[in-house]
């Protein structure tokens, strides 16, 4: 979205636009019921959504009244800028922002869409009710009225629904990239060593749970090097680094000598400009590097375990 | 001159971070940037959205992709209204970390672009910028 909202309301060619069309559509009868009638239809709102679309199961009174206060409020102030059409314009910035911060959070509640829609489309009967004796001037006033008050709470809702779809196709991206953090097995590759191909991103909790994984296995399998591939981690910065040396560490404690291997040229570069200080650790450029490794430190000649031989002195 | 293309993230948790690094990895690829280019902005972006959720209590981040008569980049402006930063020269000083982290997040940052400023007010927030040229 290539919009910037705060900026495009401050432009002063806008304000005066606004001002001149204030001045000429002030009367427009929303936004005078909305003004003088604000207190009544909150609490004729709030009672119709009670026997309607209320949710007690997933959301508390006090939060649901909170919301439709701050909703009217933010409508009655967009609406006596003149404009009752356009949602999107920087006018209704701070309605979309409580409908965008509603919707988010009902997708999460457990709400359906259409209960989400309802928040805003249940407003429509209390407002009608209102307009209907307030507009003046004979039934083609009431009838274009009317159909501006429907067309405008239409886009609000559609709104809702919007960010609501957003927010859900959110989480499931979330999700998917959980699981890559999931699929990291601990794989004993020959006796006395043990490796643990990382996948993914490394700073979430999941990564604690995969390094203690790696320290249980170390501790089950009696190994005495444990390589830890991060060939497919994407990012390597400071959390990340802190975990590796922390399970380096860890696993230095048990008895086991840990070798990094995969870093790529990229990922080398970044850690040295990060200023994360790795001499202490062995590092390899590749799982073969780090194995070839592994096998002379377990005191393996040619690739034949000598599991009787101290493999460090 | 105006930027070609911008976005807003919201940072408002872990998670997010993981979203912030997958988009800028993206626009960075799509504009061209190098491998080792993209992985240091990434870093950064990173490293800065971590703070702002850690330290910050949660922000935003703007992407916005610039191209000039001679050149092009990637701006990121990460914001947030948390507790600000009262010393930001200590807080760049490598290895201070009022946290439980290494310290480095930062400088690191610093070190990985062309540009960076940092504007912090204690009891306000914090808003930091970096730009990558190609
Ligand atoms: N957005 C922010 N708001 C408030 N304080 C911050 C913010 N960003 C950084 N700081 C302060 O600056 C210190 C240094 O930050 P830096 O990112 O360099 O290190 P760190 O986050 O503590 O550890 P690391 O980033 O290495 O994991 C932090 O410990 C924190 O006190
Ligand atoms: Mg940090």
């Amino acid at each position: 979205m290539a919009r910037t909202p705060e900026r495009r309301a401050q432009r002063p060619v806008r304000d005066a636009r606004a001002d001149a069309r204030h001045a000429r559509d002030a009367q427009h009868p929303i936004a005078t019921v909305l003004a003088e009638h604000e207190a009544e239809l909150l609490t004729e709102w709030l009672a119709g959504q009670r026997s309607t679309v209320r949710r007690p199961d997933l959301i508390r009174d006090s939060e649901l009244n909170a919301q439709a206060a701050e909703f009217l409020a933010t409508l009655r102030q967009a609406v006596m800028t003149g404009n009752v059409r356009d949602v999107q314009a920087p006018a209704y910035d701070g309605v979309r922002s409580v409908l965008g911060t509603l919707s988010r959070a009902r997708s999460l509640q457990g709400f359906t869409p259409s209960e989400t829609a309802m928040f805003v489309f249940s407003l429509k009967g209390p407002l009608y009710a209102r307009l209907r004796r307030a507009v003046p001037g004979g039934p083609d006033q009431v009838i274009d009225t009317m159909a501006a008050a429907g067309h405008l709470l239409d886009q609000l809702g559609l709104y809702t629904v919007e960010v609501y779809q957003r927010s859900r196709e959110e989480v499931i991206a979330r999700q998917q990239e959980d699981m890559m953090e999931l699929s990291t097995p601990v794989v004993k590759l020959w006796d006395g060593i043990v490796a643990l191909p990382m996948i993914g991103t490394l700073d979430s909790a999941r990564t604690q749970v995969v390094m203690e994984t790696l320290l249980q296995r170390i501790v089950e399998t009696g190994a005495e090097v444990a390589i830890i591939d991060i060939t497919g981690v994407p990012t390597v910065d400071t959390l990340t680094a802190q975990h590796l040396l922390k399970t380096v560490t860890a696993a230095r404690l048990m008895g086991a000598d840990c070798i990094i291997s995969g870093i790529r040229p990229q990922i080398a570069q970044t850690i040295v400009h990060l200023g994360v200080d790795l001499t202490d650790v062995t590092t390899k450029a590749t799982l073969a590097d780090a194995l070839r490794l592994a096998f002379t430190r377990v005191g393996a000649a040619n690739g034949v375990p000598l599991r009787q031989t101290p493999a460090r002195a | 001159m105006p930027p070609i293309r911008s976005e807003v993230l919201e940072l408002r948790a872990t998670p997010d971070i993981v979203h912030v690094r997958q988009t800028v990895r993206a626009r960075a690829a799509e504009m061209g940037f190098t491998l080792v280019d993209q992985t240091k902005l990434v870093t950064a972006a990173s490293e800065l959205a971590r703070n702002a959720i850690t330290y910050g209590g949660g922000g935003r981040v703007r992407i916005e992709a610039l191209e000039e008569d001679t050149r092009r980049g990637l701006r990121l402006t990460f914001e947030d209204q948390g507790a600000g930063i009262a010393n930001v020269e200590q807080a760049l000083t490598d290895g201070y970390t009022t946290g439980n982290g290494l310290g480095l997040g930062l400088g690191g940052a610093r070190r990985l672009v062309n540009e960076f400023s940092i504007h912090s007010r204690v009891g306000e927030g914090t808003r930091v910028t970096i730009t990558r040229w190609m």
